[in-house]
């Protein structure tokens, strides 16, 4: 669903850079990369995995709202 | 011609067959291509593309030519190839591509056509006109040049598809495939042995080679029952490995013996911790002229159908190659008292003994014959040449390791100079080992000791130690080899059977410049059949290196890709046609409303009835009509469960809403509802809808049917990754409630005396809610209305919703009312200026809408900083207006462009466009929403709606959205 840097949602008056950043701009890493993922048909959990785009290996998983709360603390 | 004493198929028990209507016999144990040739049956097809008379030229899986039409009428099945088929009695076969029939093919005449119709031909010829491309020659061609053909009608075989886990996978039964799954089985490891063929034992099956001082097949049988026996190992015969895709995953096709109420096939997904690719290895043709003549076979093939079917494939033998191997066939050919007339092996060195001739250092240049071999015509190194009689050429130019899954996620071979062939790139598929002939290796010997020391390395990984078991005692022959690709020479040298290439095709794409291996593939379809070009794409590369000048490692292979033999959509699909491709959601009310007539449209994955069809009514607008007029004159009832209903609970539910709506939610009081306006982050409107308060911390929210999902998401993202810490839990209803609209100025009268509550408007006022008492049922009302007339909601547990939904409606039309469907749903609400996804397209903010209000300035929420962006607030942005026509024409469609009434109607003169139309039987014209440049300040003017696809133009005034009861005195009433 995304790049993993939908985590780190600006503050509402961060200013434009930092919200056009956030929404519009992604890099597109040959290598490693960290996804959202959403388990839409089973818990409604959502993921950050991260995982190799040149390989196709996933390296790890974690809860998305742990990374969030390590992100937040 | 059958051999006694030859053979692994029973005998005692006859099958009978039909091959293009002629009536035949064979034995269980046999392909239909082995029983063909057990009945002196030579010619089984016509080429693709010049129509040629073919034979069956291999024993196996690769097979380009004997493809064949099997089964009758729906159930036929095109291009499959006698090779794989197993015999079964009733059998029916036909052959393909040729008219009237195989023998006398009227396109032959294509043949003789061939040095007009090379390689490119079609690209340089039909250029020109380009109009007739599509109507005239392609038609042409593709009605000339063909395979089989589909019934044409709708599939009556059962297909299935299916999932298996294991922690290794070995793809092959031959001696290494079968050694791996005993070295991993016997540790315990989980073991899934898939083979392609109907019965293990892979080579071993075709050879007279002996494991252990006895035949190799008893070998293989033993096996496969350890095997059998140990409850951690599935043996998979007839099963195709097809793919090898990401992390650990392939895919295989199962094909399953005909029988009654028996699926044809089945695709697995097989995932799988490690694997062992032991696919062995498939014999290469030589090229020489008219190599493709009824009786040329593949050497290994040849004495596969004597010793495995105690098939002769002829009468008098001649055997050709550039290997050591195909000596076998001229020594097996001989023990069984046939006649071999003569071996060439293009090799001077080669040495071999046996009652026959044999011709060091020649070559075959040629066959004579009609459509079966004849003669075969020899050129000896001192350049005499001889004509040797036969009916059947075994050649041989050398095997290639079948070394395509591990090549399926990108990687190429690599070529190994002593054996001139491609092996399989170290590590390409992560967690597949290569063993046996797939890796290069070709004795018995080295097959087991290969299948054994994968199946530990791959076990290692796992964590598993397998035993180092003593190996069986079998041959260790080596493999020599001095390649041959084509044999110079006046005629017609072919390569790919199946799409009908020759060298000179080849050749003559290097002089052209094609010399990257995979144009010279597009130019001169090289591969691009069926078969993929199995036996014939390293040939067909060696004599593009060496017409370019480059060695074979630098000419490179084309890209290997699944499917490794093809495999019907039937069975990938399987359980996802017709009535299986989609789940189907149905209300509770989807029995009553079929009773009633209604046609049933699809919204989202939900079936909605469209209108109520009554006696008399002929045009749906009739039926919409008057279910309008009952709800704005008297009452209509109509399901409303297909909207999203999200249960929020928690101390911080208030927060939640505040911070996915617009508009504020704490502030609203239990027992209220509150319109709610939802958006994305980049400041355009997700959604909308009502979300009630039943108390403190407790919220329903409703969604569009269309956005429940998106907006489930979308709670789930925000409390999981924005706002982690709130306290609220929230789950999805919708299925759990089936609610109804009760509509109209009768709406109070209609649910009077069902409820035990007062329906005042005091107790009840608009915009209010509340758990009520139905029957003695616990339920939930509501008084929200989209049609615009007093309207309530009523929510019962779904078990409820038939019965609740009969009483309304009887009710209903009881007082002159009834239920109301779709159609008439969307008239109200468009009366009404009321949203949906029409409106809510993505691209449309609440300014746009008119809501800016609902963007409350007090605190944070979703899409507040980018909805605040200049360019999203423009008064110039096309934003919602109301339109009636006023011109000669009366009426409206959706998708329509608005323009100034004098303006060109193009594309950079739009300002606006329509998104909803209805006929208003209130208002008596029709209606539409759209969206106008600046429109708010353009009530009363006049634009032009030009719909350009359906050739249709209006002139309309711009009007409030809201075009009936302006002031929702009707509903609030």
């Amino acid at each position: 669903m995304g790049d993993a840097v939908l985590l780190d949602r600006p503050d509402p008056e961060a200013g434009e850079a930092a919200w056009d950043g956030y929404l519009h701009l992604r890099d597109n890493p040959a290598g490693v990369t960290r996804d959202l993922w959403h388990h839409e048909a089973g818990c409604g959990a959502w993921l950050v995995v991260t995982r190799n785009t040149v390989t196709h290996a996933v390296e790890g998983a974690e809860l998305a709202e742990a990374a969030a709360r390590e992100g937040q603390a | 011609m059958r051999i006694d004493g030859k053979g692994l198929i029973d005998r005692g028990t006859r099958l009978g067959f039909t091959f293009d209507g002629h009536r035949y016999e064979g034995h269980p144990g046999d392909t239909l291509a082995s029983a063909l040739l057990a009945n002196d049956v030579r010619l089984v097809g016509r080429s693709f593309k010049y129509h040629r008379p073919r034979g069956i030229l291999t024993a196996g899986s690769e097979e380009p030519n004997a493809l064949v039409t099997l089964h009758d009428g729906a159930h036929r099945e095109p291009n499959a190839r006698a090779t794989v088929t197993e015999l079964f009695d009733g059998l029916a076969a036909r052959s393909q591509n040729r008219f009237p029939s195989l023998d006398w093919d009227l396109l032959a005449v294509n043949d003789l056509l061939s040095p007009f119709l090379g390689a490119g031909f079609y690209y340089k010829t039909f250029m020109w006109p380009r109009a007739f491309w599509e109507k005239l020659y392609e038609p042409a061609i593709r009605r000339a040049a063909g395979l089989g053909a589909l019934s044409g009608q709708p599939d009556p075989d059962r297909h299935e598809t299916a999932f298996a886990h294991c922690d290794l996978l070995v793809i092959g039964a031959g001696p290494a495939g079968l050694m791996a799954a005993l070295t991993a089985g016997r540790a315990g490891a989980d073991v899934i042995l898939a083979d392609e063929d109907l019965r293990p034992g892979g080579r071993l099956l075709s050879e007279t080679l002996e494991i252990d001082g006895g035949p190799g097949v008893d070998w293989a049988d033993t096996a496969v029952e350890e095997l059998e026996a140990l409850p951690n190992v599935r043996f998979m015969p007839r099963t195709a490995v097809t793919g090898a895709y990401d992390h650990g995953t392939y895919g295989a096709l199962e094909r399953l013996p005909r029988g009654p109420k028996r699926p044809v096939d089945c695709f697995w997904r097989i995932h799988a911790r490690a694997a062992v690719l032991a696919a062995g290895a498939l014999e290469r043709p030589v090229g020489f002229a008219d190599n493709d003549r009824p009786g040329v076979m593949m050497a290994g093939a040849v004495r596969g159908y004597l010793n495995r079917y105690g098939a002769a494939a002829g009468k008098a033998f001649v055997v050709f190659g550039n290997n050591d191997d195909a000596h076998r066939t001229a020594l097996d050919l001989a023990d069984a008292g046939l006649h071999v007339a003569a071996v060439i092996d293009s090799r001077h060195e080669a040495r071999l003994s046996g009652p026959f001739d044999v011709h060091a250092g020649a070559q075959v240049i040629g066959t004579r014959g009609g459509r079966a071999l004849e003669a075969v015509v020899i050129r000896h190194p001192n350049g005499r040449v001889e004509s040797i009689a036969a009916d059947c050429l075994a050649m041989s130019g050398g095997w290639n390791p079948s070394v395509h899954l591990t090549c399926h996620m990108g990687a190429r071979p690599v070529w190994q100079e002593d054996i001139a062939a491609f092996v399989p790139p170290p590590g390409a598929v992560p967690g597949l080992i290569p063993a046996g002939a797939a890796a290069g290796v070709f004795s018995t010997h080295g097959c087991l000791a290969s299948g054994a020391k994968a199946a530990r390395e791959a076990l290692e990984v796992l964590g598993i130690t397998a035993a180092h078991a003593p190996l069986p005692e079998a041959e260790d022959a080596p493999y020599a080899i001095r390649p041959l690709w084509l044999v110079e020479g006046k005629g017609r040298a072919w390569l790919d059977f199946q799409n009908d290439v020759t060298a000179k095709d080849v050749k003559q794409a290097a002089q052209e410049n094609f010399r990257s291996v995979e144009h010279m593939k597009r130019y001169t379809t090289q591969g691009m059949a069926t078969d993929q070009g199995k036996n014939s794409n390293v040939a067909a590369l060696a004599i593009l290196a060496d017409a370019t000048g480059r060695t074979i490692p630098e000419t490179g292979t084309t890209t290997f890709r699944p499917p490794y033999v093809p495999v019907p959509i039937a069975a990938m699909g399987a359980g996802g046609r017709g009535r299986g491709f989609a789940p189907e959601r149905l209300t509770t009310s989807h029995a009553a409303s079929l009773e009633r007539g209604a046609p049933m449209i699809e919204a989202g994955l939900w079936f909605r009835p469209s209108w109520f069809p009554r006696g008399g009514e002929t045009h749906w607008r009739q039926s919409c009509d008057r279910e309008v007029r009952h709800v704005r004159e008297a009452v209509g009832v109509t399901d409303v469960s297909t909207l999203g209903k999200i249960d929020i609970q928690g101390p911080d539910a208030a927060t939640l809403l505040d911070f996915v709506y617009t508009n504020t939610f704490s502030t609203l009081k239990p027992g209220r509802v509150r319109y709610g306006l939802m958006l994305r982050e980049d400041g355009f409107v997700m959604d909308d809808g009502t979300t009630a308060r039943l108390g403190e911390q407790h919220y329903v929210m409703t969604t569009t049917t269309a956005a429940a999902g998106q907006v489930m998401r979308h709670l789930d993202f925000v409390t999981q990754v924005l706002k982690p810490g709130l306290d609220v839990s929230f789950t999805s209803v919708t299925e759990h409630w089936a609610q109804f609209a009760v509509a109209g100025p009768k709406a109070r009268e209609l649910l009077s005396g069902l409820l035990d509550t007062d329906l005042s408007d005091e107790a009840w006022p608009f915009m209010s809610c509340g758990e009520v008492r139905l029957s003695g049922i616990a339920a939930r009302l509501f008084r929200i209305s989209f049609s615009g007339e007093t309207g309530f909601e009523i929510a019962v547990p779904a078990r409820y919703g038939d019965s609740l939904f009969r009483l309304l409606v009887a009710r209903a039309e009881s007082l002159g009312g009834g239920a109301y469907g779709m159609e008439a749903l969307n008239v109200l609400r468009i009366e009404k200026g009321f949203l949906t996804h029409a409106e809510l397209h993505g691209r449309t903010t609440a300014f746009d809408l008119g809501m800016e209000g609902l963007m409350s300035r007090k605190k944070d929420f979703v899409g507040r900083t980018m909805a605040a962006r200049p360019g999203l607030v423009d008064p110039e942005r096309e934003r919602l207006v109301g339109l009636k026509p006023i011109g000669p024409v009366k009426s409206l469609t959706s998708g329509a462009f608005l323009f100034e009434p004098e303006a060109e109607a193009t594309r950079e003169n739009a300002e606006g466009y329509t998104t909803s139309v209805a006929f208003s039987p209130t208002l008596g014209h029709f209606l539409a929403l759209g969206f106008l440049k600046n429109g708010p300040e353009r009530l009363g003017e006049k634009v032009r709606l030009v719909d350009h696809l359906r050739g249709y133009e209006t002139l309309c005034e711009v009007i409030h959205p809201v075009a009936f009861d302006r002031d929702g005195g009707r509903a609030r009433g």
